[in-house]
């Protein structure tokens, strides 16, 4: 059995909300008088306390990479800066077990007037690393940034990709027995990134304990091997990365329980938005879940909050699927037809033969012209597939291996002997 | 060389699984902590690389792209010199002490100077470097031990200017000498005492980077820097010497110049001073500590 790496016991952390203001002193005199002469602030300003996070426990094993996902505000970036060192938890303890870095962003402590060079040396002493083994590790810091040429050149001259790259690259070379990181993975272009999750991956078979805080779930699905979820300062679930990341994209509306006309996590300008998204068969009866293959029409309500025709609209919908969109139903695509929108209505949009396999959908709604948007909700809706005859074979996907995965895409063959 | 090279003699040297976790120690404890007096200054001993880096750091960006460079460090204490020397000795004919008068300004200017710059870039320096202090750990203490360590580097620079002076003024200095490593260890200290206070209280309380130009100002004229201490009434230099300036730069004088040793009067409640400060600085940072991250 591996070593446990990191003990995380009952760590709590509670903000002041009222008081963590940049107070002048002036407000402070002014509130301790008056809380001398037993009066109350006239403002009103009593202090909160916030839970930032509640009584989290977890294990973390050696060689383990634990992914930690949940919605903004849900204690992630607290847990982070506590293990860290950043900040304290105000209860509970943690115990972590080897040398640990913890890369918040890259390049922290970068000075624009120093040379790359210099800035390595400064960068890797922040980190933790000492002079001797930034020395040895120079060169290989150097070559995998790639920026040789420039090393002496100050880096207020190099361009964001270049600094991006030494940033990423010093981070890479820390060499830590457990690393604790944040989205940091998403920098520099294409090729660079595929450096960098190689990197990653090159941290996890050797065996290192890696905690990896993201939005990124196909990231945490493929580099992690268990994942918890947070929500609100707790821990909601632990377990098989796959499992949580399903977790977490179900609450991503059942936890908000009110209807989508009344949501406000939107993007929106309030005068024409997405009341209300029905799915139905070809006879317009309500269906949920649906089946592949079957006629879908996915009807979508609007309502304009202003007396005014909102001329040459799109209605759109994106299906997404594991954080990735599986294909898009837009107005605009299938007919030149203007679509101008005044009072309320709804478009229905038919699809005669779903081509959806098995499994869960999220749908984000969009209502847009081509230069302003006017309403985009994310996970506006969940759908629900079941694995269907959609070609009227009787047959479905041939292997479990191909359950869930891809689209029905209509077509035909035709064989022909040559000799 | 590749990274796995480098990689294998280390992750060899802890095999897993040898250990219990309740036999092994953690390398790292995180509580919520406790009392005043956690203060985990070995933990700044640990750091102590980085607290280099970061007074080279200040030092050369202060530099760079100036076309006399540290020059700078040099020539602004001996302008100082020369105004003062003409506003205060030829014009106000204030004493000093026997010493000629821009030799005597001068040493005074250097521990002072020193102080002012310290307490002007420590005292924000929290704030200055909030961008590290909300993504990276290492003991907060470094950050305003660096900003008051740099300008001893300018300190040192302007020390060379002394020799000249010296020369030209035929002054040379005694066995008294000795004693200004000391002086300058307790100019280090003095300077600490009052930013580890202004820092902290930056953090929370942003008035203090409006304060301190105007503090530092009132307490040049507060210290002997352009008049000797002689020049204070008896009865109320006690009180005079609570300023944690007046010892250095009495200090600074007497070893430098070897002129009458200072009073034990004068010099004593101004070191007590500064290390009553000093501690009670410590000890105030570290409380508040804690929650820079949140606050800053």
């Amino acid at each position: 059995m591996a070593d446990i790496a990191i003990s995380a016991r009952h760590v709590s952390k509670e903000y002041v909300i009222a008081g963590i203001n940049h107070d002048t002193l002036r407000d402070r005199i002014a509130y301790t008088c008056r809380s001398l002469l037993g009066r109350q602030t006239e403002r009103g300003v009593v202090p909160r306390a916030f839970q930032a996070l509640n009584d989290v426990s977890f294990d973390v094993m050696e060689g383990e990479v634990l992914g930690v996902i949940g919605h903004n505000g849900a204690g992630k970036s607290t847990l982070l800066k506590i293990l860290s060192r950043i900040t304290e938890p105000t209860g509970g303890e943690v115990d972590l077990y080897g040398r640990v870095t913890s890369l918040l962003e890259v390049g922290t402590g970068f000075h624009a007037e120093l040379t790359g060079r210099e800035n390595v040396y400064l960068n890797a002493a922040m980190l933790g690393m000492r002079k001797v083994d930034i020395d040895k590790r120079f060169d290989a810091i150097v070559e995998f940034s790639g920026t040789q040429q420039f090393i002496d050149t100050p880096v207020k001259r190099y361009s964001s990709g270049m600094y991006v790259r030494l940033a990423f690259s010093v981070a890479a070379h820390l060499d830590p027995e457990i690393l604790i990181v944040d989205e940091v993975l998403s920098v520099g272009d294409g090729a660079f990134q595929k450096k960098c999750l190689g990197k990653m991956d090159e941290v996890r078979r050797d065996g290192r304990t890696v905690i990896l805080v993201s939005h990124d779930l196909p990231v945490v699905a493929s580099l992690c091997q268990r994942a918890i979820l947070l929500r609100q300062g707790q821990v909601v679930g632990d377990g098989q990365p796959q499992q949580i990341i399903e977790q977490y994209m179900s609450e991503a509306f059942t936890d908000s329980g009110i209807s989508l006309a009344d949501r406000t996590d939107r993007y929106t300008k309030g005068e024409l938005m997405v009341q209300a998204i029905a799915f139905l068969d070809e006879k317009l009866n309500p269906v949920q879940p649906v089946v592949s293959g079957q006629h879908l029409v996915i009807r979508v309500h609007y309502q304009c909050h202003v007396r005014k025709v909102f001329k040459d609209m799109r209605v759109m919908i994106v299906v997404n699927r594991d954080e990735r969109a599986a294909c898009i139903f837009s107005t605009d695509l299938v007919s030149r037809t203007p679509l101008d929108l005044e009072g309320s209505g709804y478009v229905d949009f038919h699809v005669p033969h779903l081509p959806l396999c098995g499994g869960r959908y999220f749908l984000h709604a969009a209502i847009e012209n081509n230069t302003l948007t006017q309403d985009w909700v994310q996970y506006a809706a969940e759908l629900q597939v079941l694995d269907g005859d959609y070609y009227g074979t009787g047959r479905m996907y041939p292997h479990d291996g191909w359950r869930g995965k891809g689209m029905f895409v209509d077509h035909s063959w035709r064989f022909e002997r040559t000799s | 060389m590749t990274m796995n090279e480098l990689e294998a003699p280390r992750a060899s040297r802890l095999p897993a699984g040898t250990l219990t976790p309740a036999a092994r120690t953690p390398t790292v404890k995180i509580r919520p902590s406790r009392g005043l007096f956690h203060l985990d200054l070995q933990s700044v001993w640990l750091y102590r690389e980085l607290l280099v880096f970061l007074v080279w750091r200040d030092t050369k960006v202060r530099y760079k792209q100036a076309v006399i460079g540290a020059g700078w460090a040099v020539f602004q204490p001996l302008i100082s010199m020369l105004l003062f020397t003409l506003l205060f000795s030829y014009l106000a004919k204030l004493p000093s002490d026997g010493m000629p008068y821009p030799l005597f300004a001068y040493a005074g200017l250097l521990p002072w100077n020193f102080i002012a710059q310290a307490t002007s870039r420590s005292g924000t320096s929290l704030v200055g470097e909030s961008h590290l202090i909300s993504k990276v750990y290492f003991p907060r203490l470094i950050i305003p031990l660096a900003a008051a360590s740099a300008p001893a580097v300018d300190l040192l620079c302007a020390l060379m200017m002394m020799i000249p002076l010296m020369l030209w003024f035929g002054v040379t200095p005694g066995w008294q000498i000795l004693f200004f490593p000391i002086f300058l260890v307790i100019a280090l200290l003095a300077a600490l005492a009052v930013s580890l206070w202004f820092s902290a209280l930056h953090v929370k309380f942003r008035d203090v980077g409006h304060i301190i130009p105007f503090f530092v100002q009132f307490w040049m004229f507060a210290s002997p820097v352009v008049y000797p201490v002689s020049l204070i009434p008896e009865r109320w230099r006690t009180l005079y010497s609570l300023n944690p300036a007046v010892g250095v730069v009495e200090g600074f004088r007497w070893s430098l110049l070897g002129q009458r040793a200072p009073s034990l009067e004068t010099i004593l409640p101004s070191v007590g001073i500064v290390l009553i400060l000093f501690v009670s600085g410590v000890v105030y940072f570290k409380r508040m500590e804690r929650t820079f991250a949140d606050v800053i």
